[in-house]
Protein backbone atom coordinates (compact mmCIF):
# COMPACT_ATOMS: atom_id res chain seq x y z
CA UNK A 1 0.00 0.00 0.00
CA UNK A 2 1.11 3.51 -0.88
CA UNK A 3 -0.94 5.26 1.77
CA UNK A 4 -2.51 3.45 4.63
CA UNK A 5 -4.52 4.29 7.72
CA UNK A 6 -4.33 1.63 10.42
CA UNK A 7 -6.96 1.59 13.13
CA UNK A 8 -7.17 5.38 13.34
CA UNK A 9 -9.36 6.96 16.01
CA UNK A 10 -10.00 10.69 16.36
CA UNK A 11 -12.33 12.58 18.60
CA UNK A 12 -13.26 16.23 18.81
CA UNK A 13 -14.20 17.08 22.37
CA UNK A 14 -16.56 14.33 23.45
CA UNK A 15 -17.58 13.43 19.91
CA UNK A 16 -15.99 10.46 18.19
CA UNK A 17 -15.19 11.41 14.60
CA UNK A 18 -13.27 8.30 13.60
CA UNK A 19 -13.51 5.02 15.43
CA UNK A 20 -10.87 2.53 14.36
CA UNK A 21 -10.71 3.33 10.65
CA UNK A 22 -8.37 1.30 8.47
CA UNK A 23 -8.12 1.97 4.78
CA UNK A 24 -5.53 2.06 2.04
CA UNK A 25 -4.62 3.52 -1.32
CA UNK A 26 -2.41 1.58 -3.72
CA UNK A 27 -0.20 3.30 -6.22
CA UNK A 28 -1.97 4.22 -9.42
CA UNK A 29 -5.51 3.43 -8.33
CA UNK A 30 -8.59 5.55 -7.73
CA UNK A 31 -10.22 4.96 -4.38
CA UNK A 32 -13.43 6.63 -3.34
CA UNK A 33 -14.60 7.37 0.17
CA UNK A 34 -18.32 7.86 0.59
CA UNK A 35 -20.65 8.43 3.44
CA UNK A 36 -23.33 10.79 4.72
CA UNK A 37 -22.65 14.16 6.29
CA UNK A 38 -20.83 13.88 9.55
CA UNK A 39 -19.53 10.39 8.83
CA UNK A 40 -15.93 11.56 9.26
CA UNK A 41 -14.79 11.75 5.63
CA UNK A 42 -13.00 15.05 5.97
CA UNK A 43 -11.44 13.89 9.21
CA UNK A 44 -9.82 11.01 7.33
CA UNK A 45 -8.07 13.52 5.07
CA UNK A 46 -7.16 15.72 8.02
CA UNK A 47 -5.69 12.70 9.79
CA UNK A 48 -3.45 11.99 6.80
CA UNK A 49 -2.14 15.54 6.94
CA UNK A 50 -1.69 15.46 10.69
CA UNK A 51 -4.29 18.18 11.08
CA UNK A 52 -6.50 16.05 13.32
CA UNK A 53 -5.08 14.71 16.60
CA UNK A 54 -4.98 10.91 16.52
CA UNK A 55 -6.14 9.10 19.67
CA UNK A 56 -4.78 5.83 18.40
CA UNK A 57 -3.60 4.21 15.20
CA UNK A 58 -1.16 5.56 12.67
CA UNK A 59 -0.95 6.77 9.10
CA UNK A 60 1.62 5.08 6.88
CA UNK A 61 3.21 6.32 3.66
CA UNK A 62 5.11 3.65 1.74
CA UNK A 63 5.03 1.45 4.87
CA UNK A 64 6.64 4.18 6.98
CA UNK A 65 4.64 6.05 9.61
CA UNK A 66 4.18 9.73 8.72
CA UNK A 67 5.86 11.70 11.45
CA UNK A 68 6.40 15.07 9.83
CA UNK A 69 4.61 18.35 10.49
CA UNK A 70 1.45 19.05 8.48
CA UNK A 71 3.19 21.50 6.14
CA UNK A 72 5.85 18.92 5.27
CA UNK A 73 3.43 16.23 4.15
CA UNK A 74 3.26 17.66 0.63
CA UNK A 75 6.98 17.09 0.19
CA UNK A 76 6.38 13.35 0.64
CA UNK A 77 4.37 13.39 -2.58
CA UNK A 78 0.86 13.83 -1.23
CA UNK A 79 -1.16 16.74 -2.58
CA UNK A 80 -4.45 17.91 -1.17
CA UNK A 81 -7.30 19.68 -2.94
CA UNK A 82 -9.42 21.06 -0.14
CA UNK A 83 -13.18 21.16 -0.01
CA UNK A 84 -14.80 24.33 -1.31
CA UNK A 85 -11.89 24.95 -3.74
CA UNK A 86 -10.22 27.61 -1.59
CA UNK A 87 -8.32 29.18 -4.46
CA UNK A 88 -6.63 32.51 -3.76
CA UNK A 89 -9.03 34.90 -5.45
CA UNK A 90 -6.69 37.86 -5.24
CA UNK A 91 -3.87 36.13 -7.08
CA UNK A 92 -3.81 35.37 -10.79
CA UNK A 93 -4.26 31.87 -12.08
CA UNK A 94 -0.56 31.48 -12.78
CA UNK A 95 0.27 32.68 -9.29
CA UNK A 96 -2.27 30.28 -7.84
CA UNK A 97 -0.64 27.40 -9.65
CA UNK A 98 2.76 28.52 -8.44
CA UNK A 99 1.58 28.24 -4.85
CA UNK A 100 1.27 24.52 -5.40
CA UNK A 101 4.99 23.86 -5.87
CA UNK A 102 6.85 25.60 -3.08
CA UNK A 103 9.74 23.17 -2.98
CA UNK A 104 10.57 23.63 -6.62
CA UNK A 105 13.49 25.98 -7.28
CA UNK A 106 13.96 24.90 -10.91
CA UNK A 107 12.15 27.49 -13.03
CA UNK A 108 12.15 25.43 -16.23
CA UNK A 109 10.58 22.51 -14.40
CA UNK A 110 7.99 24.84 -12.89
CA UNK A 111 7.15 26.13 -16.37
CA UNK A 112 6.91 22.56 -17.68
CA UNK A 113 4.53 21.50 -14.94
CA UNK A 114 2.43 24.59 -15.46
CA UNK A 115 2.18 23.82 -19.18
CA UNK A 116 1.13 20.26 -18.38
CA UNK A 117 -1.59 21.45 -16.06
CA UNK A 118 -2.77 24.01 -18.59
CA UNK A 119 -2.86 21.37 -21.26
CA UNK A 120 -5.08 19.28 -19.02
CA UNK A 121 -7.31 22.26 -18.24
CA UNK A 122 -7.17 24.55 -21.29
CA UNK A 123 -9.38 27.13 -19.60
CA UNK A 124 -6.54 27.85 -17.15
CA UNK A 125 -4.28 28.74 -20.05
CA UNK A 126 -6.89 30.96 -21.59
CA UNK A 127 -7.32 32.98 -18.40
CA UNK A 128 -3.83 32.60 -16.98
CA UNK A 129 -3.29 36.32 -16.32
CA UNK A 130 -6.75 36.88 -14.82
CA UNK A 131 -7.42 36.92 -11.13
CA UNK A 132 -9.03 33.76 -9.85
CA UNK A 133 -11.94 35.83 -8.59
CA UNK A 134 -13.18 36.21 -12.17
CA UNK A 135 -13.64 32.46 -12.62
CA UNK A 136 -16.78 30.40 -12.36
CA UNK A 137 -17.13 27.71 -9.70
CA UNK A 138 -16.22 24.94 -12.11
CA UNK A 139 -13.15 26.80 -13.35
CA UNK A 140 -12.07 27.47 -9.80
CA UNK A 141 -12.38 23.78 -9.04
CA UNK A 142 -10.17 22.99 -12.02
CA UNK A 143 -7.69 25.55 -10.77
CA UNK A 144 -7.74 23.92 -7.34
CA UNK A 145 -7.05 20.50 -8.84
CA UNK A 146 -4.36 21.98 -11.11
CA UNK A 147 -2.74 23.65 -8.12
CA UNK A 148 -2.61 20.28 -6.39
CA UNK A 149 -1.01 18.69 -9.46
CA UNK A 150 1.76 21.30 -9.52
CA UNK A 151 3.44 19.39 -6.69
CA UNK A 152 3.60 16.39 -9.07
CA UNK A 153 2.14 14.18 -6.38
CA UNK A 154 2.24 10.42 -6.19
CA UNK A 155 -1.07 10.58 -4.39
CA UNK A 156 -3.73 13.22 -4.88
CA UNK A 157 -6.39 13.69 -2.23
CA UNK A 158 -9.60 15.31 -3.42
CA UNK A 159 -12.18 16.51 -0.93
CA UNK A 160 -15.58 16.74 -2.63
CA UNK A 161 -14.29 18.00 -5.99
CA UNK A 162 -17.75 18.36 -7.52
CA UNK A 163 -19.54 20.05 -4.64
CA UNK A 164 -21.92 22.70 -5.95
CA UNK A 165 -21.04 22.26 -9.63
CA UNK A 166 -23.45 22.01 -12.55
CA UNK A 167 -24.13 18.44 -13.77
CA UNK A 168 -22.29 18.99 -17.02
CA UNK A 169 -19.18 20.22 -15.20
CA UNK A 170 -19.45 17.29 -12.79
CA UNK A 171 -19.18 14.86 -15.69
CA UNK A 172 -16.22 16.77 -17.08
CA UNK A 173 -14.55 16.82 -13.69
CA UNK A 174 -14.80 13.05 -13.36
CA UNK A 175 -13.40 12.59 -16.84
CA UNK A 176 -10.45 14.76 -15.86
CA UNK A 177 -9.90 12.81 -12.66
CA UNK A 178 -9.84 9.56 -14.63
CA UNK A 179 -7.49 11.17 -17.15
CA UNK A 180 -5.08 12.37 -14.46
CA UNK A 181 -5.04 8.88 -13.02
CA UNK A 182 -4.47 7.21 -16.38
CA UNK A 183 -1.92 9.55 -17.95
CA UNK A 184 0.10 10.64 -14.94
CA UNK A 185 -0.10 7.43 -12.96
CA UNK A 186 -1.27 9.37 -9.93
CA UNK A 187 -3.05 7.51 -7.17
CA UNK A 188 -6.26 9.36 -6.35
CA UNK A 189 -8.19 9.27 -3.12
CA UNK A 190 -11.48 11.02 -3.58
CA UNK A 191 -14.13 11.92 -1.03
CA UNK A 192 -17.34 12.22 -2.97
CA UNK A 193 -21.06 12.64 -2.61
CA UNK A 194 -21.81 12.05 -6.25
CA UNK A 195 -22.35 8.31 -5.96
CA UNK A 196 -23.13 7.23 -9.48
CA UNK A 197 -20.32 9.13 -11.18
CA UNK A 198 -17.67 8.14 -8.68
CA UNK A 199 -18.60 4.46 -8.92
CA UNK A 200 -17.83 4.67 -12.63
CA UNK A 201 -14.21 5.66 -12.18
CA UNK A 202 -13.18 4.19 -8.80
CA UNK A 203 -11.34 0.90 -8.48
CA UNK A 204 -12.37 0.46 -4.87
CA UNK A 205 -14.85 2.14 -2.59
CA UNK A 206 -14.98 2.62 1.16
CA UNK A 207 -18.25 3.53 2.81
CA UNK A 208 -17.92 5.41 6.06
CA UNK A 209 -20.71 5.84 8.57
CA UNK A 210 -20.54 7.34 12.05
CA UNK A 211 -16.76 7.09 12.06
CA UNK A 212 -16.58 3.43 11.05
CA UNK A 213 -15.94 1.72 7.74
CA UNK A 214 -19.16 -0.18 7.04
CA UNK A 215 -18.28 -1.48 3.62
CA UNK A 216 -15.29 -1.77 1.36
CA UNK A 217 -15.05 -3.38 -2.03
CA UNK A 218 -15.31 -2.82 -5.75
CA UNK A 219 -18.00 -0.57 -7.21
CA UNK A 220 -19.74 -3.71 -8.43
CA UNK A 221 -19.95 -5.10 -4.91
CA UNK A 222 -21.44 -1.83 -3.75
CA UNK A 223 -24.04 -1.88 -6.46
CA UNK A 224 -25.08 -5.40 -5.45
CA UNK A 225 -25.76 -4.52 -1.83
CA UNK A 226 -28.06 -1.93 -0.39
CA UNK A 227 -25.37 -0.52 1.88
CA UNK A 228 -25.60 2.94 0.32
CA UNK A 229 -29.36 3.08 0.74
CA UNK A 230 -28.94 2.04 4.33
CA UNK A 231 -26.22 4.52 5.08
CA UNK A 232 -27.68 7.50 3.25
CA UNK A 233 -31.36 6.93 3.85
CA UNK A 234 -31.29 5.24 7.24
CA UNK A 235 -31.50 1.59 8.20
CA UNK A 236 -34.75 -0.23 7.71
CA UNK A 237 -35.36 -2.29 10.80
CA UNK B 1 -26.47 60.59 -43.36
CA UNK B 2 -22.82 59.59 -43.22
CA UNK B 3 -21.81 63.22 -43.42
CA UNK B 4 -24.04 63.95 -40.52
CA UNK B 5 -22.43 61.26 -38.39
CA UNK B 6 -18.96 62.51 -39.21
CA UNK B 7 -19.91 65.99 -38.19
CA UNK B 8 -20.70 64.93 -34.67
CA UNK B 9 -18.29 66.70 -32.40
CA UNK B 10 -16.31 64.76 -29.81
CA UNK B 11 -18.19 66.60 -27.14
CA UNK B 12 -21.55 65.44 -28.53
CA UNK B 13 -20.31 61.91 -28.70
CA UNK B 14 -19.27 62.27 -25.09
CA UNK B 15 -22.60 63.60 -23.95
CA UNK B 16 -24.59 61.19 -26.10
CA UNK B 17 -23.16 58.27 -24.19
CA UNK B 18 -22.46 59.44 -20.68
CA UNK B 19 -21.77 55.86 -19.72
CA UNK B 20 -18.47 56.00 -21.62
CA UNK B 21 -17.18 58.89 -19.57
CA UNK B 22 -18.14 57.19 -16.37
CA UNK B 23 -16.51 53.95 -17.44
CA UNK B 24 -13.34 55.72 -18.52
CA UNK B 25 -13.18 57.55 -15.22
CA UNK B 26 -13.76 54.41 -13.23
CA UNK B 27 -11.18 52.48 -15.19
CA UNK B 28 -8.47 55.03 -14.50
CA UNK B 29 -9.77 56.13 -11.12
CA UNK B 30 -6.65 55.06 -9.24
CA UNK B 31 -4.34 56.96 -11.54
CA UNK B 32 -6.60 60.01 -11.55
CA UNK B 33 -6.85 60.03 -7.77
CA UNK B 34 -3.07 59.78 -7.48
CA UNK B 35 -2.67 62.68 -9.86
CA UNK B 36 -5.33 64.76 -8.15
CA UNK B 37 -3.89 64.23 -4.68
CA UNK B 38 -0.38 65.14 -5.77
CA UNK B 39 -1.55 68.20 -7.69
CA UNK B 40 -3.66 69.44 -4.78
CA UNK B 41 -0.85 68.79 -2.32
CA UNK B 42 1.70 70.61 -4.46
CA UNK B 43 -0.55 73.62 -5.00
CA UNK B 44 -1.39 73.89 -1.34
CA UNK B 45 2.19 73.49 -0.19
CA UNK B 46 3.55 76.04 -2.66
CA UNK B 47 0.85 78.52 -1.68
CA UNK B 48 2.05 78.27 1.90
CA UNK B 49 5.70 78.81 1.11
CA UNK B 50 8.70 76.57 0.79
CA UNK B 51 9.27 76.23 4.53
CA UNK B 52 5.86 74.70 4.91
CA UNK B 53 6.45 72.41 1.93
CA UNK B 54 9.70 71.11 3.39
CA UNK B 55 8.07 70.49 6.74
CA UNK B 56 5.15 68.63 5.16
CA UNK B 57 7.39 66.52 2.95
CA UNK B 58 9.69 65.70 5.87
CA UNK B 59 6.78 64.64 8.06
CA UNK B 60 5.01 62.73 5.34
CA UNK B 61 8.22 60.90 4.44
CA UNK B 62 8.49 59.69 8.05
CA UNK B 63 4.83 58.68 8.08
CA UNK B 64 5.25 57.09 4.65
CA UNK B 65 8.08 54.85 5.90
CA UNK B 66 5.84 53.81 8.79
CA UNK B 67 2.79 53.32 6.57
CA UNK B 68 4.60 51.36 3.88
CA UNK B 69 6.15 49.05 6.45
CA UNK B 70 2.85 48.65 8.28
CA UNK B 71 1.09 47.94 5.00
CA UNK B 72 3.35 44.91 4.54
CA UNK B 73 1.84 43.52 7.73
CA UNK B 74 -1.76 44.79 7.53
CA UNK B 75 -2.39 45.05 3.81
CA UNK B 76 -0.37 42.23 2.36
CA UNK B 77 -0.42 39.68 5.16
CA UNK B 78 -3.71 40.60 6.78
CA UNK B 79 -2.45 41.06 10.33
CA UNK B 80 -4.05 44.14 11.85
CA UNK B 81 -1.34 45.42 14.17
CA UNK B 82 -1.52 48.35 16.56
CA UNK B 83 1.97 47.68 17.91
CA UNK B 84 3.83 49.53 15.16
CA UNK B 85 4.32 52.62 17.28
CA UNK B 86 6.35 50.48 19.69
CA UNK B 87 8.95 49.70 17.02
CA UNK B 88 8.90 53.32 15.90
CA UNK B 89 9.68 54.24 19.50
CA UNK B 90 12.40 51.62 19.85
CA UNK B 91 14.17 53.06 16.82
CA UNK B 92 13.80 56.60 18.11
CA UNK B 93 15.01 55.80 21.62
CA UNK B 94 17.91 53.69 20.37
CA UNK B 95 19.20 56.54 18.26
CA UNK B 96 18.51 59.07 21.00
CA UNK B 97 20.25 57.11 23.74
CA UNK B 98 23.21 56.09 21.61
CA UNK B 99 23.96 59.49 20.12
CA UNK B 100 23.48 61.91 23.02
CA UNK B 101 26.52 63.77 24.13
CA UNK B 102 27.17 64.86 27.74
CA UNK B 103 28.21 68.35 26.64
CA UNK B 104 24.67 69.19 25.57
CA UNK B 105 23.09 67.65 28.63
CA UNK B 106 20.88 69.86 30.75
CA UNK B 107 20.61 67.48 33.71
CA UNK B 108 23.84 65.50 33.54
CA UNK B 109 24.42 62.16 35.14
CA UNK B 110 20.98 60.65 34.70
CA UNK B 111 21.70 58.40 31.78
CA UNK B 112 24.71 56.76 30.23
CA UNK B 113 26.32 58.53 27.31
CA UNK B 114 27.48 56.68 24.25
CA UNK B 115 28.06 59.57 21.88
CA UNK B 116 27.84 57.40 18.78
CA UNK B 117 27.41 58.83 15.31
CA UNK B 118 23.89 58.64 13.90
CA UNK B 119 24.75 56.19 11.15
CA UNK B 120 26.15 53.74 13.69
CA UNK B 121 23.20 54.14 16.04
CA UNK B 122 20.52 53.62 13.39
CA UNK B 123 21.49 50.03 12.47
CA UNK B 124 21.65 49.18 16.17
CA UNK B 125 18.16 50.63 16.57
CA UNK B 126 16.94 48.47 13.69
CA UNK B 127 18.59 45.43 15.22
CA UNK B 128 17.01 46.07 18.63
CA UNK B 129 13.61 46.52 17.01
CA UNK B 130 14.13 43.34 14.99
CA UNK B 131 15.07 41.28 18.04
CA UNK B 132 12.14 42.63 20.05
CA UNK B 133 9.84 41.96 17.09
CA UNK B 134 11.09 38.39 16.83
CA UNK B 135 10.42 37.77 20.52
CA UNK B 136 7.05 39.52 20.50
CA UNK B 137 6.09 37.87 17.21
CA UNK B 138 6.68 34.46 18.73
CA UNK B 139 4.05 35.29 21.32
CA UNK B 140 1.73 36.86 18.75
CA UNK B 141 1.82 33.85 16.44
CA UNK B 142 -0.40 32.05 18.95
CA UNK B 143 -3.24 34.45 18.22
CA UNK B 144 -5.45 35.23 15.26
CA UNK B 145 -7.96 37.81 14.17
CA UNK B 146 -9.54 39.94 16.87
CA UNK B 147 -7.49 38.46 19.70
CA UNK B 148 -4.37 39.29 17.68
CA UNK B 149 -5.49 42.92 17.44
CA UNK B 150 -6.11 43.07 21.18
CA UNK B 151 -2.68 41.64 21.94
CA UNK B 152 -0.96 44.18 19.67
CA UNK B 153 -3.00 46.85 21.43
CA UNK B 154 -1.54 45.61 24.70
CA UNK B 155 1.97 45.68 23.25
CA UNK B 156 1.61 49.31 22.20
CA UNK B 157 0.56 50.22 25.73
CA UNK B 158 3.45 48.24 27.22
CA UNK B 159 5.93 49.98 24.89
CA UNK B 160 4.69 53.39 25.98
CA UNK B 161 4.96 52.42 29.64
CA UNK B 162 8.51 51.17 29.14
CA UNK B 163 9.52 54.45 27.51
CA UNK B 164 7.84 56.32 30.36
CA UNK B 165 9.20 54.39 33.32
CA UNK B 166 12.53 52.88 32.33
CA UNK B 167 14.18 55.97 33.76
CA UNK B 168 17.87 54.94 33.65
CA UNK B 169 17.63 54.53 29.87
CA UNK B 170 14.82 56.73 28.61
CA UNK B 171 14.67 59.33 31.36
CA UNK B 172 10.90 58.96 31.37
CA UNK B 173 8.65 61.93 30.88
CA UNK B 174 11.62 64.32 30.88
CA UNK B 175 12.61 62.96 27.50
CA UNK B 176 15.98 63.04 25.79
CA UNK B 177 17.31 66.35 24.47
CA UNK B 178 19.92 67.49 22.01
CA UNK B 179 19.89 64.40 19.85
CA UNK B 180 22.64 64.57 17.29
CA UNK B 181 22.08 65.30 13.60
CA UNK B 182 23.39 62.70 11.20
CA UNK B 183 26.76 63.40 9.64
CA UNK B 184 28.75 61.49 7.09
CA UNK B 185 32.32 62.25 5.93
CA UNK B 186 32.16 65.62 7.64
CA UNK B 187 28.86 66.59 6.02
CA UNK B 188 26.20 67.31 8.60
CA UNK B 189 22.51 67.05 7.74
CA UNK B 190 21.56 70.00 9.91
CA UNK B 191 19.40 72.04 7.54
CA UNK B 192 15.72 71.30 7.12
CA UNK B 193 16.09 70.69 3.40
CA UNK B 194 19.13 68.44 3.77
CA UNK B 195 17.34 66.38 6.36
CA UNK B 196 14.28 66.14 4.16
CA UNK B 197 16.45 64.78 1.36
CA UNK B 198 18.03 62.26 3.72
CA UNK B 199 14.58 61.11 4.86
CA UNK B 200 13.39 60.84 1.28
CA UNK B 201 16.46 58.74 0.54
CA UNK B 202 15.59 56.34 3.33
CA UNK B 203 11.97 56.32 2.16
CA UNK B 204 13.09 55.34 -1.32
CA UNK B 205 15.15 52.53 0.17
CA UNK B 206 12.22 51.29 2.26
CA UNK B 207 9.85 51.44 -0.70
CA UNK B 208 12.37 49.60 -2.87
CA UNK B 209 12.84 46.81 -0.32
CA UNK B 210 9.07 46.59 0.19
CA UNK B 211 8.56 46.40 -3.55
CA UNK B 212 11.09 43.58 -3.77
CA UNK B 213 9.27 41.77 -0.99
CA UNK B 214 5.76 42.09 -2.38
CA UNK B 215 6.64 41.30 -5.97
CA UNK B 216 8.55 38.16 -5.06
CA UNK B 217 7.06 34.73 -4.55
CA UNK B 218 7.50 35.40 -0.84
CA UNK B 219 5.08 38.31 -1.22
CA UNK B 220 2.55 36.13 -3.00
CA UNK B 221 2.64 33.66 -0.11
CA UNK B 222 1.90 36.57 2.22
CA UNK B 223 -1.14 37.50 0.13
CA UNK B 224 -2.25 33.89 0.12
CA UNK B 225 -1.94 33.87 3.91
CA UNK B 226 -4.17 36.93 4.10
CA UNK B 227 -6.76 35.15 2.03
CA UNK B 228 -6.72 31.64 3.45
CA UNK B 229 -4.19 30.72 6.06
CA UNK B 230 -5.63 27.25 6.47
CA UNK B 231 -5.33 26.35 2.80
CA UNK B 232 -1.73 27.47 2.53
CA UNK B 233 -0.43 24.92 5.03
CA UNK B 234 -1.45 21.92 2.97
CA UNK B 235 0.77 23.16 0.16
CA UNK B 236 3.74 22.97 2.44
CA UNK B 237 4.03 26.53 3.65
CA UNK B 238 4.60 27.15 7.33
CA UNK B 239 2.48 30.27 7.61
CA UNK B 240 3.93 31.10 11.02
CA UNK B 241 7.45 31.54 9.65
CA UNK B 242 6.28 33.76 6.83
CA UNK B 243 4.28 35.94 9.19
CA UNK B 244 7.17 36.18 11.59
CA UNK B 245 9.61 37.18 8.83
CA UNK B 246 7.48 40.01 7.49
CA UNK B 247 6.71 41.14 11.03
CA UNK B 248 10.42 41.51 11.79
CA UNK B 249 11.17 43.26 8.46
CA UNK B 250 8.33 45.68 9.06
CA UNK B 251 9.48 46.42 12.62
CA UNK B 252 13.01 47.17 11.42
CA UNK B 253 11.67 49.63 8.83
CA UNK B 254 9.61 51.34 11.54
CA UNK B 255 12.79 51.69 13.59
CA UNK B 256 14.41 53.57 10.69
CA UNK B 257 11.53 56.04 10.76
CA UNK B 258 11.95 56.33 14.53
CA UNK B 259 15.65 57.09 14.31
CA UNK B 260 15.15 59.71 11.62
CA UNK B 261 12.30 61.30 13.48
CA UNK B 262 14.28 61.52 16.74
CA UNK B 263 17.26 63.08 15.03
CA UNK B 264 15.15 65.51 13.06
CA UNK B 265 13.29 66.78 16.10
CA UNK B 266 16.42 66.56 18.31
CA UNK B 267 14.11 65.80 21.21
CA UNK B 268 11.87 62.87 22.10
CA UNK B 269 9.62 61.99 24.98
CA UNK B 270 7.17 59.12 25.52
CA UNK B 271 4.20 61.24 24.45
CA UNK B 272 5.25 60.81 20.81
CA UNK B 273 4.78 57.07 21.09
CA UNK B 274 1.25 56.63 22.38
CA UNK B 275 -1.34 54.23 21.04
CA UNK B 276 -3.07 57.03 19.11
CA UNK B 277 -0.08 57.18 16.76
CA UNK B 278 -0.59 53.52 15.91
CA UNK B 279 -4.24 54.17 15.21
CA UNK B 280 -3.23 57.04 12.93
CA UNK B 281 -0.89 54.70 11.09
CA UNK B 282 -3.61 52.10 10.61
CA UNK B 283 -5.85 54.90 9.31
CA UNK B 284 -3.16 56.03 6.85
CA UNK B 285 -2.75 52.48 5.56
CA UNK B 286 -6.49 51.99 5.09
CA UNK B 287 -6.98 55.53 3.77
CA UNK B 288 -4.30 55.01 1.15
CA UNK B 289 -5.32 51.50 0.26
CA UNK B 290 -4.51 48.08 1.62
CA UNK B 291 -1.81 46.16 -0.19
CA UNK B 292 -0.78 49.18 -2.22
CA UNK B 293 2.62 50.80 -1.72
CA UNK B 294 1.61 53.89 -3.71
CA UNK B 295 -1.49 54.05 -1.55
CA UNK B 296 0.57 54.24 1.62
CA UNK B 297 2.69 57.04 0.18
CA UNK B 298 -0.44 58.98 -0.80
CA UNK B 299 -2.13 58.20 2.48
CA UNK B 300 0.79 59.60 4.44
CA UNK B 301 0.86 62.75 2.31
CA UNK B 302 -2.88 63.33 2.65
CA UNK B 303 -2.78 62.68 6.38
CA UNK B 304 0.07 65.06 7.06
CA UNK B 305 -1.45 67.72 4.82
CA UNK B 306 -4.74 67.48 6.66
CA UNK B 307 -3.05 67.61 10.07
CA UNK B 308 -0.75 70.49 9.17
CA UNK B 309 -3.11 72.28 6.81
CA UNK B 310 -5.88 72.51 9.34
CA UNK B 311 -3.76 74.89 11.37
CA UNK B 312 -4.71 77.49 8.80
CA UNK B 313 -8.44 77.10 9.12
CA UNK B 314 -9.68 80.39 10.53
CA UNK B 315 -13.07 79.56 11.88
CA UNK B 316 -11.78 77.20 14.58
CA UNK B 317 -10.85 79.13 17.74
CA UNK B 318 -7.16 78.86 18.53
CA UNK B 319 -7.76 76.98 21.73
CA UNK B 320 -9.64 74.27 19.87
CA UNK B 321 -7.40 73.86 16.85
CA UNK B 322 -5.51 70.91 18.31
CA UNK B 323 -8.65 69.01 19.25
CA UNK B 324 -10.71 70.30 16.36
CA UNK B 325 -8.47 68.94 13.67
CA UNK B 326 -8.56 65.48 15.17
CA UNK B 327 -12.34 65.61 15.11
CA UNK B 328 -12.38 66.78 11.50
CA UNK B 329 -9.87 64.10 10.60
CA UNK B 330 -12.11 61.52 12.20
CA UNK B 331 -15.12 62.72 10.21
CA UNK B 332 -13.12 62.68 6.99
CA UNK B 333 -11.99 59.11 7.62
CA UNK B 334 -15.56 58.02 8.30
CA UNK B 335 -16.72 59.66 5.07
CA UNK B 336 -13.93 58.08 3.08
CA UNK B 337 -14.74 54.64 4.45
CA UNK B 338 -18.40 55.10 3.55
CA UNK B 339 -17.77 56.21 -0.02
CA UNK B 340 -14.50 54.50 -0.84
CA UNK B 341 -13.94 51.55 1.50
CA UNK B 342 -10.97 50.29 -0.51
CA UNK B 343 -9.03 53.49 0.21
CA UNK B 344 -7.69 56.03 -2.26
CA UNK B 345 -5.94 53.62 -4.60
CA UNK B 346 -6.39 50.24 -2.92
CA UNK B 347 -8.14 47.21 -4.30
CA UNK B 348 -9.15 45.36 -1.17
CA UNK B 349 -11.24 45.95 1.86
CA UNK B 350 -10.08 44.89 5.29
Amino acid sequence: MLLELKDVAVHYGGVKALDGVSLGLDSGEIVALMGPNGAGKSTVLKAIFGLAPLDSGRVFWRQEPIDVLPHQVVSLGIAFVPQGRRVFTQLTIEENLEMGCLYLRDKAEKRRRMDEVMELFPILHEKRKDSARAMSGGEQQMLAVGRGLMAKPTALLLDEPTLGLAPKIVTEMFEKIAEINATRDTAIFVVEHNIRSVLDIAARVYVLDKGRIVHDGTPASIRETDVLTQVFLGRME
Amino acid sequence: MIEKLKAVSPWRRFTAQPGNVGAALRKNSQFLITLAVIALAATFMLSQGSGFAVRVIQLSAIFAILAVSLNLVIGYTGLLSLAHVGFFGIGAYSVAVLTTHPAYEQVPGHIRYFDWPFFAALPVGMLVAGVVALFVGGVLSRFRDDIFVLVTFGLAVIAHRVFLFWLPVTRGAFGIHAIEKPSIFGFVFDGKTEFMLLTLGFLALVVFVSWLVVSSSFGRVLMAIREDEGAIEVFGYKARNYKLTIWVISAMMAAVAGGLSASEQTYIDPQSFVLLESIFLVCIVILGGLASLVGSLLGALVFVLLMEGMRFIDFIPDALVGQGRLAILGILIVLLMVFRPQGLVGRYKL
